[in-house]
Order: C-alpha cells, then sequence, then structure tokens
C-alpha cells in the first residue's frame, strides 16, 4: 500500500513537468504548495501585524484623527539624547573590548596553544549559562563590598570610578560578558573558514612581520565575522535592560520603560524606530562584512596562494 | 587531508623541548599520502629555518590568551562566586561572622518562590515547545520554496527578529495587543476573554522572538537534509509521512532537540519582557529575583535572590548539558 500510493500519485500529476525540478517528483510538491503558502502567509502575519499595529497606534489617535507628535517630539523629550548617547558610547566600548580580548585569543589558540582551546572555549561559553538576572545579583552583592569592607582601601576608589554615572564601566564589563559567547561563535566559524596557520606561516616566511601578519592578513580574512560579533554585541547592549536597571543606570532601554508611563506614544515609537535602526545597522554590517571581502578578497586569494608555493 | 596532516606538526610544534624531532617525525610519516609529497620536502627546511623561532613562539602566543582568561576569571568569576557565596551563607547582624546554611536555598525551593521557578519553566517549557513546531514549519516552508530572495528575506528578518526581544517587543505588543491596543479594539478581543498581562499573553509575546531563532537554528539542518536521502526512501517505497518518520526525523533529532533547549534557555533567561509586561502579575523567577533585589519585598531578601539566581543557574546548567552534546553529534551528521 505504502509503495502503491507514491507511484499513483507521480503517475497522475506528470503532464505539467516544467513545474518541477528534475530531482522532485511532481505529486509530493503540489500539496507542499499550499501547507507553504499557509504556514508563510500567517507566519509573516504575526510578524507584521504588531509592526503595522504599532505604527498605527502611535500615528492615530481614535477620535484625534493622525499625527505625528510622537515622532517629533522625541528629539527634544527629555533624557533621551542623553540616554541614546550613553548606550551607543556603552556599545562601542563593549565592541572594542570584546574584540580586543577574544581575537588575540583565538587566533593564539589556532596558531600555537591547542592544548588551551578547551579552556577559551569554555570561558567564553560559559556566560551562556548564567542568566543576565543571575549575573547581576552576583554582581551586585561584589559592588556592595566595596562600600562595606574596603571603605579604608584604595580599591573603593576603583568601586566608585567604576560605577560613575556618566560612564559606567561595570556595564561594559557585563556586557562584554555577556557577549563573549556571541563574540566566539562569530569569530570561531570565520577562523575555522581559513586556514590560520598557513597564512600565517607563509607571511611570515615572506618576511612579513608580526604586526603586518596579524593586521593584513589575519584580520582581513575575518572582517565578516568580526562585523558580525560587532552586530550581535551592538544589538545586545541596545537593548539591554536587566542589568542597567537593577544597578540603577539609565542607558537607552531603561528611558523607554520609564517613559512608559507617563508617554505610551511615545515609547512605542522608540522602540519601533530602534527595531528599524536595528534591521538598518544589520543590512550595513552585513554588506560592510561580505562586499569588501568578496571583491578585494578575490584580489587577495591569488596573493595567498602565490606566496604559499614560493615557500614550498 | 591537507589540514588534518598540518594540524599535528602545529600540535607537537609547540610542546617544549621536543619540538625538532617530534615535528619531522610526523611530517615524515605520511609521505605517502599525494597532498603531503609537496609538505615532505618543505617540512624539514621550515623546521631547520624556523624551528627555534618556532620553540620560542609558543610560549609568547600562550599570552596572547591570558587578558580573556584573566578578564573572565575577574569580571565573570568573581560575580559568580559572590552569588554562590552568598547563597550558601549567612552572616550574623550583630557579630559579623557568617556560617554556612543551606536556610536560602531551601527557602528558595518554598513558597512563592518555588511558585515562580515552576511558572517559569512551565512558560519556557510551553513557548519552546511551540516555538520549535512553528520554526520547523517556517524553515521547511523556506527551504522547500528554492526562492532565494524569499530565503535572504527571511534569514534577515529572522536574525533582527531573534535580537528583538526585551523592552522594545513588550511596547510594540502593547501597542497592538494590550488594553488599548489596535487590533485589541479592531477585533474587541476584551469581550473575548483576551489579556495579554497573563500567562497565554506572555507566551504570544515570547513566541515572537523565539520563532526566529528556531528558524535560525533549523534551517541548516533542514538544508543537510539530502534530497538523496528522500528519493532513496521514495524508491524503496516509502511515502512522504514514513520518510519523515524514518528517515529525516531521525537524523534531524538532534538539531530539534537542540533547537528546543536553546529556545528554553532564551524563554527561561527573559526578565525585560516580562518586567516591561506584565510587571508582577505572573509569577516568573526572574521577576521575583529582581523584585527581592531591589528591595521590594522583605528587607533581608537579597540572599534568596542569589539562591533563587544559583538555581536559575543550575537549571541553564543542565539545559546547556543536553544542549552542547546535541549540537556537536548534529554537525557531525549533517555537514
Amino acid at each position: 500500500m505504502a509503495a502503491m500510493t507514491p507511484s499513483a500519485r507521480e503517475a497522475a500529476p506528470k503532464p505539467d513537468p516544467d513545474a518541477a525540478p528534475a530531482a522532485r517528483p511532481v505529486g509530493p510538491r503540489r500539496r507542499p504548495r499550499l501547507w507553504r503558502g499557509a504556514v508563510l502567509g500567517l507566519g509573516g502575519a504575526y510578524f507584521l501585524v504588531p509592526l503595522v499595529a504599532s505604527f498605527v497606534f502611535t500615528v492615530h489617535t481614535p477620535g484625534q484623527g493622525v499625527s505625528f507628535e510622537a515622532y517629533t517630539a522625541l528629539l527634544s523629550a527629555d533624557g533621551f539624547a542623553e540616554s541614546l548617547a550613553l548606550s551607543l558610547g556603552l556599545a562601542a566600548a563593549t565592541i572594542a573590548l570584546a574584540l580586543l580580548l577574544a581575537v588575540p585569543a583565538l587566533v593564539a589558540v589556532r596558531l600555537g596553544a591547542p592544548r588551551l582551546r578547551p579552556v577559551v572555549e569554555v570561558m567564553c561559553m560559559l556566560p551562556l549559562v548564567v542568566p543576565p538576572i543571575a549575573l547581576v545579583t552576583g554582581i551586585s552583592t561584589v559592588l556592595r563590598w566595596g562600600p562595606e569592607h574596603l571603605s579604608r582601601t584604595p580599591l573603593y576608589q576603583t568601586f566608585l570610578a567604576v560605577q560613575n554615572e556618566s560612564f559606567p564601566v561595570v556595564l561594559v564589563l557585563a556586557y562584554t560578558v555577556m557577549a563573549l559567547p556571541f563574540v566566539y561563535r562569530s569569530l570561531d566559524a570565520g577562523l575555522r573558514a581559513v586556514d590560520v596557520p598557513t597564512l600565517v606561516e607563509a607571511a611570515r616566511s615572506c618576511g612579513a612581520s608580526r604586526s603586518y601578519v596579524m593586521f593584513r592578513v589575519v584580520l582581513p580574512n575575518l572582517r565578516s565575522s568580526l562585523a558580525g560579533a560587532a552586530f550581535l554585541t551592538l544589538a545586545l547592549v541596545l537593548g539591554e535592560f536587566t542589568i542597567a536597571s537593577l544597578l540603577g543606570f539609565r542607558p537607552f532601554a531603561v528611558w523607554i520603560v520609564s517613559i512608559s508611563g507617563a508617554h505610551a506614544r511615545m515609547s512605542v515609537a522608540v522602540s519601533l524606530l530602534s527595531l528599524i535602526i536595528t534591521w538598518l545597522l544589520l543590512l550595513a554590517l552585513s554588506r560592510a562584512g561580505t562586499a569588501p571581502t568578496s571583491t578585494p578578497g578575490g584580489a587577495r586569494a591569488p596573493r595567498t596562494s602565490r606566496t604559499s608555493p614560493k615557500e614550498s | 587531508m591537507s589540514s588534518a596532516s598540518s594540524t599535528p606538526t602545529e600540535g607537537t610544534g609547540p610542546t617544549e623541548g621536543t619540538a625538532p624531532t617530534e615535528g619531522t617525525g610526523p611530517a615524515g610519516t605520511p609521505v605517502p599520502v599525494v597532498d603531503d609529497v609537496p609538505l615532505a620536502d618543505t617540512a624539514p627546511l621550515d623546521r631547520a629555518a624556523g624551528g627555534t623561532r618556532r620553540r620560542r613562539r609558543g610560549p609568547r602566543i600562550w599570552l596572547a590568551a591570558l587578558p580573556l582568561i584573566a578578564f573572565t576569571g575577574l569580571c565573570f568569576g568573581l560575580p559568580l562566586g559572590a552569588l554562590l557565596y552568598g547563597a550558601v551563607t549567612r552572616t550574623d547582624p550583630d557579630t559579623g561572622a557568617t556560617a554556612l546554611t543551606g536556610e536560602h536555598l531551601s527557602r528558595s525551593l518554598q513558597g512563592p518562590y518555588l511558585g515562580s521557578l515552576v511558572g517559569s519553566v512551565q512558560l519556557s517549557a510551553v513557548t519552546a515547545l511551540i516555538a520549535s513546531v512553528l520554526g520547523v514549519l517556517i524553515a521547511q516552508a523556506v527551504v522547500t520554496s528554492r526562492s532565494q530572495a524569499l530565503r535572504n528575506a527571511v534569514l534577515t528578518a529572522s536574525g533582527v527578529l531573534a535580537n528583538f526581544g526585551g523592552v522594545p517587543l513588550a511596547f510594540a505588543f502593547i501597542a497592538t495587543l494590550g488594553i488599548s491596543g489596535v487590533v485589541t479594539r479592531l477585533g474587541d478581543l476584551t469581550s473575548l476573554g483576551w489579556n495579554l498581562y497573563s500567562f497565554t499573553g506572555l507566551a504570544v509575546v515570547y513566541l515572537y522572538f523565539l520563532v526566529p531563532l528556531m528558524v535560525l537554528v533549523i534551517l541548516p539542518a533542514l538544508d543537510g537534509l539530502r534530497p538523496q536521502w528522500r528519493e532513496a526512501a521514495q524508491n524503496a517505497g516509502a511515502g512522504s509521512l514514513r520518510y519523515w518518520r524514518h528517515v529525516a526525523l531521525p537524523v534531524l533529532a538532534p538539531s530539534l532537540l537542540g533547537g528546543f533547549v536553546l529556545l528554553f534557555g532564551s524563554a527561561f533567561a527573559a526578565h525585560a519582557t516580562a518586567a516591561a509586561l506584565v510587571g508582577g502579575s505572573v509569577p516568573l523567577v526572574t521577576l521575583k529575583i529582581a523584585d527581592a533585589l531591589s528591595g521590594n519585598v522583605l528587607v533581608g531578601q537579597e540572599n534568596v535572590a542569589l539562591a533563587l539566581g544559583l538555581d536559575m543557574i543550575l537549571i541553564a546548567g543542565l539545559v546547556m548539558a543536553v544542549y552542547l552534546p546535541l549540537q556537536r553529534r548534529s554537525a557531525r551528521w549533517l555537514r
């Protein structure tokens, strides 16, 4: 019976062969088209409706008509510019710190210290196990030690500096910890795609200096994964609420919540804008990440392949 | 093969002292392999020229990983240690003496705290299950459609939406399905008993970032299902259902389970969405911790917050302990 059904189904719709690609029988393809349309339609509706409805919510007040006040009042809103600037500053610092820490470590693990690989991997992936809310309980405990035990020591100044209201370094540290798993994954995938030891040996045997190898050979090959890591970190920092709010700082996400009571429309407008900004950044970064590597990469690939035969 | 043969030389290179003899050994022995013929005559040259340099490079390269290890040790290990320490000790306010106690942990597993843990686990499990099914359906629809434009659009959208958790998501849903939300008013959902600020409402919101995450996780796995397997199954007389039951699902099982576990973990850890959305009306462990931390409940609850944090880490750790081996297994299959 099971053997009969497919053959019967296959035989029936054969008259239109151009609908079917060579590998697939026609019959089972026709039904999927129906459910595929339904699935994609329903999924698209579920994901689009909140966005459209949010937009309608921000511009349309029942009984008063359409107005774009929620968007125009935004720039002059109290705290908008400061909180956004703080979030962007935190994001830049976090990206810089995370990449500065992770890139040398991962390249080193590839090049000459394979025994460290499990250590680095565990170090980078462990933060995944600790939810941000658990991390912040630990951080606030540590920060409370400052006034309690260390108020007479010079370390106390460090505690105060780290919690500086205008640029809380403690948030950069916490965000870097949270971003490490994503940065690690992105960089690891990038490093897996290139044969770093061969590249480095080739460049070194051509007389390139160590820093030249790092900045002109290894990093350009990692461009797209560096961009990916930076984007994920940026999205993480811009949207982060838990740690900042519980430690009492006021970056962008906390600001949105704090105005939601008085200006519901504006908070929704900002939420929409932040989604659009994230989207644009993703597009820009994915273009910056892939396009340059594909165009000069074509030029770079022969160069490296020219150097490796020279070595042999 | 060339990478496989270069790894051992790399691996043995930096080992102390014996590098030159060890290095020529592995590079000399696999000469019969075609790929290694050019390597074989470069290897001694390379060794002769760079043997000492390489031995020196070993420890220095190791140093490059040190900042990362030191940083995680300090900025991650210290809070984690403080959390552990605070969860299992009690400081007497009068004498200042600290003593080991299981009191906080046992309190975190009782009454409202236990209820919040159970609520979190339930919500995460339900949303992860639904999101897995929906994510697989969408991913399969994308894979079978073979339209590159659709595929790019869905992948980009998933990449953005999976990161669209937290506060903005909560507000988008308040504007859509909240009490005065646009869809609520249009469809008069309140009279149908709809309430966004409930378990169901929260589940609908969570799906918004969980489904794209599942699509991202499962799409490569579905791509890895070779058409030949389906053809082979069909030639052997299997229908679509049989193909899925006996071929596709067993191959996909590790990825599916891994995806489910990942979704569970991210739903379990989510705090911002719930905080901005329901406040305290749904018992969730993340909200309870935040309450206890900011002193909203009672003074002296910090240690219970730490104990709850420890509970969360244990559950999340269990989840990861399931996920990582599964991911490795599926990576082996779906190359």
